[in-house]
């Protein structure tokens, strides 16, 4: 199945999204990797890397991330990493996250899992 | 020319200097960011200066390399992976040296800078670290082409990072935090500006 990571500035930011998303699919493999190692604000290296390493396995893991230095953060811990199969999706984290999580449940390919956030990204809340 | 002592030497002045300014970096980044860079980086060079003793006797890209990958992991906003890049690409230019001369310096800034502009997609004129480092760059060139010396070109070469300081307070920030503020961000100076002039002060003085 494949994993989600939640990549914040904010512990609890993070924390919040993946619990949102397991109530949809708790069977989702899904780490939130928010905020410092101290819990300050930030982006933490260690923080992407551990979560990766926890949920990994050949049906592949996406990244999702708030902004700027997650973003950076995230494709600096990918280039270290560049023999597997992850993936950082440019999308809405809250509503990305819902969708690749319900549709990663139903073991899809990881390319399905991608889509379906980047969609999120297009589509209207009203 | 400097040689491992020499960079130990300078890299303990930017650590120091670092975190003699963290306030006032961390209180520019108060206005048009999140009011972190300060306080960010001297978390940073705080953990570098824990590894300083590792230096002893490793060549000059091995200790950039080092500095770049403990900034990475330790900073945590966007001065970690941007600085982080710079560091590790220079340690990357410099692998194997034991010593570096000025043709090396002006070498490792080209790809520090070119590391910076893909890592934050970012250009000059986007009220960044690059405003201020660009400039320093050609700068230095300009100046050390035409007489060859060290102190002169890296006078100038502070002095058109400041200057660079000073164009940023007149244009709009595209990137980053500052961002978000539009034309709001018009009047102040980028802490990253400002922090890459610290330290590029801390290699003339020593240099």
């Amino acid at each position: 199945m494949v994993g989600i990571v939640i990549v914040s500035h904010s512990q609890k930011l993070a924390e919040g999204v993946v619990d949102l998303a397991a109530l949809m699919a708790p069977e989702t493999p899904m780490r939130a990797a928010g905020g410092m190692d101290d819990g300050g604000f930030g982006t933490s290296f260690e923080k992407i890397n551990a979560a990766i390493e926890d949920i990994y396995t050949d049906d592949g893991v996406i990244l999702l991330m708030d902004l700027g230095s997650a973003v950076m953060t995230a494709e600096m811990v990918l280039e270290m990493m560049d023999d597997r199969k992850i993936k950082m999706v440019d999308c809405p984290v809250v509503e990305g996250a819902i969708a690749a999580a319900v549709v990663a449940a139903g073991n899809a390919p990881i390319e399905d899992v991608i889509q379906v956030a980047e969609a999120a990204k297009t589509t209207a809340k009203f | 020319m400097a040689d491992n002592a020499k960079v130990i030497e300078i890299i303990k002045k930017i650590i120091a200097d670092v975190d003699e300014q963290k306030l006032f970096l961390t209180e520019l980044d108060n206005v048009i960011g999140d009011g972190d860079h300060g306080i960010n980086l001297a978390r940073g060079f705080d953990a570098v200066n824990e590894m300083m003793d590792t230096f002893e006797g490793k060549d000059i890209g091995a200790i950039m390399k080092a500095i770049g990958m403990k900034l990475v992991s330790t900073v945590g906003g966007a001065s970690g992976p941007l600085y982080g890049t710079a560091f590790m690409k220079s340690g990357a230019y410099l692998n194997g040296k034991a010593e570096m001369n000025m043709e090396d310096f002006l070498g490792m800034m080209e790809v520090a800078i070119d590391g910076i502009m893909k890592r934050g997609k970012a250009v000059r004129g986007e009220k960044t670290m690059l405003d201020a480092m660009i400039p320093a760059l050609d700068a230095m060139k300009e100046s050390y082409a035409a007489d060859g010396d060290v102190k002169k070109a890296l006078d100038a070469g502070v002095a058109a990072a400041e200057e660079g300081i000073e164009f940023t307070k007149t244009i709009i920030a595209t990137k980053g935090r500052a961002s978000y503020l539009g034309e709001r961000s018009i009047g102040h100076q980028d802490p990253g500006a400002t922090s890459f002039t610290l330290m590029l002060k801390a290699v003339q003085a020593l240099a």
